[in-house]
């Protein structure tokens, strides 16, 4: 499968970690979107279908991450999404979930710690878009 | 040196004398931490016989296969959910049964650990874990104790931390695998990236060392008469190099009061914050008038830029810890977003209020409050 028919949504407000990933994914063969802002991914949504979409958490506000994911979610069910944070681990078991009703409908597919490595990156993608 | 129980929740025998093996001689460290923690290992077959030894022992850590002979490791995910037992549970199993990883991370599970796993792979999750629970466990004594230190400060501190690690790191190891190409100069702007980034960690730090140095109460012991023309003039002496690649002009007017009785450092805060935010995030060829003075009852300082401003959203959460103002125009400019939170918390120890009058592309003032009776000696 070539991996450049695919497109990969990334958003974060890490200027150098954008840079960063969206080079690895673009040297991996992937076609990238990256954006700055949880504003700026919202318009790409209404614009294009990514086949898979990398979500920081934490961009304008604590939860844009979240967001983003119902956003996407609710208009692209079947696209996947990771959520990339770095304060999962310290923050726990909530990710800020606080209410049954939260959990109901932030549904990420997959949670990875930032820091990861960029291979780790492009096999979790691989495995979420089943290539 | 504190020890943390670990229950091993798996059919595999060989699993388990392995998890004993790995973290019979391991330690966790933690800046934040009085002490290391070190483990021990405690072992059940089944989720049946996993119930019995929570009952018993009370583990602080489980780590707990999910296929397992009788009832299943989500299954014991849920009595330990359901007793609200204090527990950190991460899940031994691999990242393939999406749906059980979505029903334990909803049941609590904190963690994934993939089958068959490194010694370094358990030890570095074990790390996180550990760290996880202290930070978990002091919130909670602070809690209990009253004391206002909050998880949520914490938990975004060190995210504030990491960023900046990432980032360079990736720099980093770009070089080292030559990713951009074979030459220096292919890594210009990832070097520079990299000391913008370390820049903006050492403010992070000075900012924290101050956030510690105020423990927010007044030191009695410290209170003395203080020049605040001198402490303007420190002021900007300090945030002259940066003024000066900008070209910012200052003019100071220190009307009246000009001597106060308080304790130096908080008003060095107050006025290096202040002064040093109205460089800033002033334009190019900028002016920034620093104004002390003083009516019947309240003494004010006053800083005013000709900068980029602020719309009334932005400047609502001025003065809340980490909120920085994320857009076009503070891209580039270095901060920590823990400044003027600290410089409010300062201003009300003297029961004073620190108010913001801004316009986007004009400008803003900063007017400290405070009432004149809180900077009187009262024995002269």
């Amino acid at each position: 499968m070539v991996k450049n028919s695919f497109t990969v949504l990334i958003a974060d407000d890490d200027p150098d970690y954008l840079f960063q990933v969206a080079f690895y994914l673009r040297k991996a063969g992937y076609e990238v979107v990256a954006v700055e802002s949880q504003a700026e991914a919202e318009q790409v949504i209404l614009k294009m279908k990514p086949d898979i979409a990398v979500f920081d958490l934490m961009m304008e506000s604590d939860d844009s991450g979240f967001i983003l994911c119902y956003k996407l979610k609710r208009k692209y069910p079947e696209v996947p999404v990771i959520l990339a944070t770095a304060v999962a681990r310290e923050t726990g078991v909530s990710f800020g979930l606080s209410s049954e009703q939260e959990r109901e409908w932030i549904r990420a597919d997959l949670y990875l710690e930032k820091g990861v490595r960029p291979e780790q990156l492009d096999q979790e993608i691989r495995k979420l878009l089943k290539l | 040196m504190a020890q943390l129980k670990v229950l091993v929740v798996d059919d595999e025998s060989g699993i388990r004398s392995g998890v004993a093996r790995i973290l019979g001689n391991f330690h966790v460290t933690y800046p934040f931490m009085d002490e290391d923690y070190t483990f021990s290992i405690h072992e059940a077959a089944t989720g049946e016989e996993a119930i019995e030894i929570i009952d018993r022992d009370m583990p602080d850590i489980m780590l707990l296969d999910n296929k397992l002979p009788g009832i299943q490791g989500v299954e014991v995910l849920e009595y330990v959910k359901k007793k609200n037992l204090d527990i950190v549970v991460a899940m031994i199993t691999s990242y393939a049964s999406i749906d059980v990883a979505v029903r334990a991370h909803n049941d609590g599970a904190i963690d994934f650990i993939p089958k068959p796993f490194t010694p370094q792979e358990l030890k570095t999750s074990i790390e996180q874990i550990a760290k996880q629970l202290y930070l978990r466990r002091i919130t909670n004594t602070l809690k209990v104790e009253g004391r206002k230190v909050r998880f949520q400060f914490l938990s975004v501190l060190s995210h504030e931390l990491k960023a900046p690690l990432n980032a360079i790191e990736g720099y980093l190891r770009m070089m080292q695998e030559r990713q951009l190409g074979n030459s220096l100069d292919d890594y210009a702007s990832a070097v520079e990236r990299s000391l913008q980034r370390i820049e903006s960690m050492r403010h992070l730090i000075m900012d924290l060392l101050d956030f510690t140095k105020v423990s927010f109460e007044r030191h009695l012991e410290n209170m003395q008469e203080i020049s605040l023309n001198d402490l303007v003039s420190m002021a900007i002496v300090t945030v002259s190099p940066y003024a000066i690649h900008k070209d910012i002009s200052f003019k100071t007017d220190i009307r009246h009061c000009g001597k106060i009785w308080a304790d130096p450092n908080d008003f060095e805060i107050i006025l290096n914050n202040l002064i040093s935010n109205a460089v800033k995030y002033n334009r190019t060829g900028g002016t920034v008038t620093v104004t002390v003075d003083c009516n019947e009852d309240d003494f004010t300082i006053s800083v005013a830029d000709t900068g980029i401003g602020m719309n009334p959203d932005e400047r609502e959460m001025l003065f809340e810890e980490f909120s920085r103002i994320k857009n076009e125009k503070t891209r580039n400019i270095s901060g920590s977003g823990l400044g003027l939170s600290i410089v409010k918390k300062v201003v009300e120890l003297y029961h004073g209020v620190i108010e913001v009058k801004s316009e986007p592309e004009r400008g803003s003032v900063f007017t400290v409050m405070i009432p004149k009776m809180q900077v009187t000696n009262i024995q002269s």
